[in-house]
C-alpha cells in the first residue's frame, strides 16, 4: 500500500466524519409540551424477552392515555442496553445529549442499576429505577444520587417476610442454591437474615454463576438434611433447574426469590414447579379487579401474561403521569420532579404504593404459590402465582429500622457468614 | 515521497479532527474520544497481527488490567485524580506491558489458530479475575470511578478529555510508526512472511515476537486507563471477549499493516455499534454485513479500497500505465 492512496483515503474518511458530526449535532428542539423519556431496556441477547415485557408494560400505559400526560406529549425513546452496564452507561448518555431526555429509566440487571446511578449525578438528569434492584441504590450510597428515585423494588425487601413465612412453615434447615451475583447475594442475605432471626439455619450455600444452563455439578452436592431449598434463578436459569432437580429425583419443598417464578418464565414452566413458593411485590394471578383488568387488557395486546418487569413499567408511567397532573403537564426541573415524585401515593395494579424517604417503594409482598388452574376468566388450565399471603406495606428496612439496618454492610457473597455450613 | 504525502494527509486528518470536534454535539464528542481510545487497542493488536502476524484474541486483557489499575488507585487510594493521573498512565502501561510479558510466556510458542486460542483463553482468566475477585474488583457490579482527575485543566470536560485522548492517540500513532519503520519493525515484517528464513539468517524470531507482544501490552494498558476515565465505569463487560473480537475486527476491517486501518476501523466499528444502533434495530446486521464483505472482497480492508481502483483504472488503462502504477504501489 502506498502512501499516495492512504493519503486519498484519509480524505475520505474525513469528509465522512464531518458528515457523521454534523448529522449527529441536528438535536431535536426543545418544544414547549412535551416530555421525553428515555427508556432502557436489553432487547437483543439473552435477556431479550424480559427487555421486550418492560417496555411492552410502558407502552401500554401509553397508549392508554394516548401518549398524553396531562398535556404533555410523551416522546418514548427505547434504547437496547444489552443487559450490559457499560452498555447502559453509553446508552444513557446517548438519551441525555442527543435526545436532551427530562428523565431516563430502566435498565436490567442491578449491575446495571449501580452503573446508571452516578451518570444521573454527573449529568443531573432524573434517573427512575423500575426494574434494578440493587439494595445500596437507595440505602448506603442513595445521598450520593440525588437524582435516583425507585419505583419498582429492592433485592432483599421480599426476602425478610419471606423469611418470616418460612419460619411459620416450621422449615428449620435450608440450602440455597443462587445466582453468583449482586442481586443473588442481596436476594439470599435478606432470606438468610429473617430467617435466621426468628430461628431457622442456612446450612449450605451454592453459587452458580449467572447463565448456567446445566446444574449438574450442583445438584448431587446439595445436602440431603435440609427441610427445603431456595433457589434465585434469573432468566433462563430459572426454567432449567426445576427440571433437573425433579430429574435428580429430589422432592424436597422449593421455595425461591421472585425472579425464579415470574410470569416471565412461568407460562414456559411445566408440571415439575407446582407447589413451589416465591416472594415478589406483584403477581399476575392477584385476585382484584385492577389487576384482572390489566392481565387482560396486557395479554391481548402482547399475546401473554403480564410479568412484573412489565407491571413496574407500567406502574412507573402511571406515577409519572400522576406528577405532571400536578404540574399541569410542564416539566418540573430534575429536582422539584423526585420531590413530586416521592410523594406519589398510588393506588396502583400490584396494590399501594408509596416512596419512602430513601425513595425506595413501600408496598404488598405476596407470598405466592405455583398452581396450575383457571383465572381472570381465561379459558385454559395454566400455571400462576396464586397469592397465598399477603405482608402489607412492606418498607426496604423490614422490622429492624432503618438505623440499625444501615449499619450493617450491605449484603454479600460473605454477608450474612454461613454460620451453620460446614 | 509517497510515505511522505501519506504522513501529511495523516497529520491533515487529525488537525482538521481536532478543530472540528469542538464544534460537534455533545454526543458526537463522546463517540469520537471512544473511537479514540479503541484506536490505540486497535493499532496494538495491528502490531501483532498486521505487522507480526499473530492474530492475537486476548488484548482486551491488557485494557482491562490498565483500567482496573486505574480505577482501583483511585478508589481505594485516591490516587491518580491529580497530576498523579500521568502516574498512573505510567502504571497502567507497565502493567499492561508486564501481563503481556507473562502471557507471552505461554502464547509466544504458538503460532496460527493456537496462538488464537491461547490468546483468548488467557484473555478470560482475566474476565475470570475480574468476575470472582469480588473484594478487588466489586465483581459484576464493576468498579464506578470519582470524577476525572483534575490537574489545573479539568478533564471532567469533555472537550479536554477529547484533546487528551487525541494527544495519547497521536504519540501512540507516531511512536508505533517509528517502531514498525524501524529495523525491528522490519524484521517483525519478515517474521509474518517466512519465520523459518529469519531464523536462518541468524534472527532470534521469539525474542522479536516477545517483545513486540509485549509492545502490544503497553498500549492496551495506556487504552484501559483512558477507558476507565471515559465512561466512569470498569466492569467485566469491558473485558469479555467481545471487545478483544472487536479490537481485531477493527484492524480486520480497516486493513492490517497499516495502524491507520486499525484507527479507520475502530471508527467505522464504534459508529455502527453506537450510533447506528440507536437508529435502526437491526444494526447487528449491517456490522455482520460489512464483516462478512470485507472479508470476502477486501482481504486489505477499507485501506485496500483506493489500492483496488487503482487497479481497475489502471486495467483499463493503457498497458503503460498500468505498469508504471504496478511498479509504485508497493
Amino acid at each position: 500500500m502506498s502512501g499516495k492512496t492512504t493519503g486519498r483515503f484519509t480524505r475520505m474518511s474525513l469528509a465522512a466524519c464531518l458528515a457523521f458530526a454534523v448529522g449527529v449535532s441536528t438535536a431535536p428542539a426543545t418544544a414547549a409540551e412535551e416530555l421525553r423519556i428515555g427508556f432502557l431496556a436489553p432487547l437483543t441477547g439473552g435477556f431479550a424477552q424480559i427487555g421486550k415485557d418492560m417496555s411492552n408494560g410502558f407502552q401500554l400505559y401509553l397508549d392508554e392515555v394516548g401518549g398524553n400526560f396531562a398535556g404533555a406529549k410523551v416522546t418514548f425513546i427505547v434504547e437496547d442496553e444489552e443487559g450490559k452496564p457499560p452498555v447502559g452507561v453509553r446508552k444513557a448518555e446517548k438519551l441525555i445529549r442527543q435526545d436532551k431526555v427530562h428523565l431516563f429509566m430502566g435498565g436490567l440487571l442491578a449491575s446495571t442499576g449501580y452503573a446508571l446511578a452516578p451518570v444521573s449525578t454527573r449529568l443531573k438528569t432524573v434517573y427512575v429505577a423500575s426494574i434494578p434492584a440493587a439494595d445500596d441504590l437507595t440505602q448506603r450510597e442513595s445521598e450520593k444520587y440525588p437524582y435516583v428515585v425507585r419505583t419498582g423494588w429492592s433485592s432483599s425487601q421480599p426476602s425478610h417476610p419471606f423469611g418470616e413465612w418460612a419460619c411459620e412453615q416450621g422449615y428449620k434447615r435450608i440450602a440455597v442454591v443462587a445466582a453468583d451475583y449482586a442481586f443473588g447475594y442481596e436476594v439470599v442475605g435478606g432470606f438468610q437474615k429473617a430467617f435466621e432471626d426468628c430461628g431457622g439455619r442456612i446450612i449450605q450455600k451454592i453459587w452458580p454463576p449467572l447463565g448456567t444452563n446445566d446444574f449438574g455439578p450442583f445438584i448431587p452436592t446439595l445436602k440431603k438434611d435440609a427441610d427445603a431449598i431456595f433457589t434465585l434463578m434469573v432468566g433462563p436459569m430459572a426454567l432449567q433447574f426445576p427440571k433437573q432437580l425433579l430429574a435428580a429425583g429430589i422432592k424436597k419443598p422449593v421455595i425461591g426469590g421472585g425472579t425464579s417464578y415470574d410470569e416471565y418464565v412461568l407460562p414456559s414452566m411445566g408440571d415439575e414447579v407446582i407447589g413451589h413458593v416465591s416472594a415478589l411485590q406483584y403477581s399476575a394471578a392477584l385476585d382484584n379487579p385492577k389487576n384482572a383488568a390489566f392481565v387482560k387488557k396486557y395479554r391481548e395486546k402482547y399475546g401473554k401474561v403480564p410479568s412484573y418487569y412489565s407491571e413496574s413499567n407500567y406502574t412507573t408511567a402511571q406515577m409519572i403521569h400522576e406528577v405532571m397532573k400536578q404540574t399541569g403537564g410542564k416539566w418540573p426541573g430534575a429536582t422539584k420532579f423526585i420531590e413530586l415524585l416521592s410523594k406519589i401515593k398510588l393506588d396502583a395494579v400490584r396494590g399501594p404504593v408509596q416512596l419512602d424517604e430513601m425513595r425506595n417503594p413501600v408496598q404488598n409482598i405476596y407470598i405466592k404459590k405455583v398452581e396450575k388452574k383457571k383465572m381472570h376468566g381465561f379459558a385454559q388450565d395454566e400455571l400462576w402465582n396464586t397469592v397465598i399471603k399477603t405482608y402489607p406495606n412492606v418498607g426496604q428496612f423490614w422490622k429492624y429500622g432503618k438505623a440499625e439496618f444501615l449499619k450493617q454492610p450491605v449484603y454479600s457473597r460473605d454477608y450474612p457468614p454461613c454460620k451453620y455450613c460446614d | 515521497m509517497n510515505n511522505r504525502r501519506g504522513v501529511l494527509t495523516v497529520i491533515g486528518a487529525l488537525v482538521a479532527l481536532a478543530i472540528i470536534a469542538p464544534f460537534t454535539s455533545s454526543y458526537a464528542i463522546i463517540l469520537i474520544t471512544h473511537a479514540l481510545i479503541f484506536a490505540i487497542l486497535a493499532m496494538s493488536v495491528d502490531l501483532l497481527l498486521g505487522y507480526t502476524g499473530l492474530p492475537s484474541m486476548g488484548q482486551a486483557a491488557y485494557l482491562g488490567m490498565g483500567a482496573y489499575l486505574t480505577a482501583i488507585l483511585a478508589t481505594q487510594f485516591d490516587f491518580g485524580l491529580g497530576w498523579s493521573f500521568w502516574v498512573v498512565v505510567g502504571l497502567g502501561i507497565l502493567v499492561g506491558a508486564a501481563t503481556a510479558a507473562f502471557f507471552g510466556l505461554f502464547a509466544i510458542r504458538a503460532t496460527g489458530v493456537y496462538f488464537l486460542m491461547i490468546t483468548l483463553a488467557l484473555g478470560m482468566c482475566v474476565w475470570g479475575l475480574a468476575y470472582r475477585w469480588n473484594s478487588l474488583t466489586g465483581g459484576d457490579n464493576g468498579i464506578n470511578l470519582p470524577p476525572r482527575p483534575q490537574f489545573g485543566i479539568a478533564l471532567a470536560n469533555d472537550v479536554t478529555y477529547f484533546y487528551l485522548v487525541l494527544g495519547f492517540f497521536v504519540a501512540s500513532l507516531a511512536l508505533l510508526y517509528v517502531l514498525v519503520k524501524s529495523p525491528f519493525g522490519r524484521s517483525l515484517e519478515g517474521i509474518r512472511e517466512r519465520e523459518l528464513r529469519m531464523r536462518l539468517l541468524g534472527y532470534n524470531t521469539w525474542l522479536h515476537k516477545y517483545i513486540a507482544f509485549v509492545i502490544a501490552g503497553g498500549f492496551g494498558g495506556l487504552a484501559g486507563v483512558l477507558w476507565a476515565h471515559m465512561n466512569g465505569l470498569v466492569s467485566p463487560e469491558d473485558v469479555i471477549l467481545t471487545t478483544s473480537v472487536d479490537a481485531l475486527l477493527m484492524v480486520v476491517l480497516g486493513g492490517p499493516g497499516t495502524l491507520v486501518g486499525g484507527a479507520i476501523g475502530a471508527g467505522v466499528v464504534v459508529f455502527l455499534r453506537e450510533y447506528l444502533a440507536t437508529i435502526v434495530p437491526w444494526w447487528q446486521y449491517v456490522l455482520g454485513g460489512v464483516y462478512i464483505l470485507t472479508i470476502l472482497y477486501l482481504p486489505g480492508g477499507l485501506m485496500g479500497i483506493p489500492e483496488r481502483i487503482r487497479r481497475r483504472r489502471a486495467l483499463s488503462g493503457s498497458p503503460e500505465q498500468a505498469g508504471k502504477l504496478e511498479a509504485t504501489s508497493h
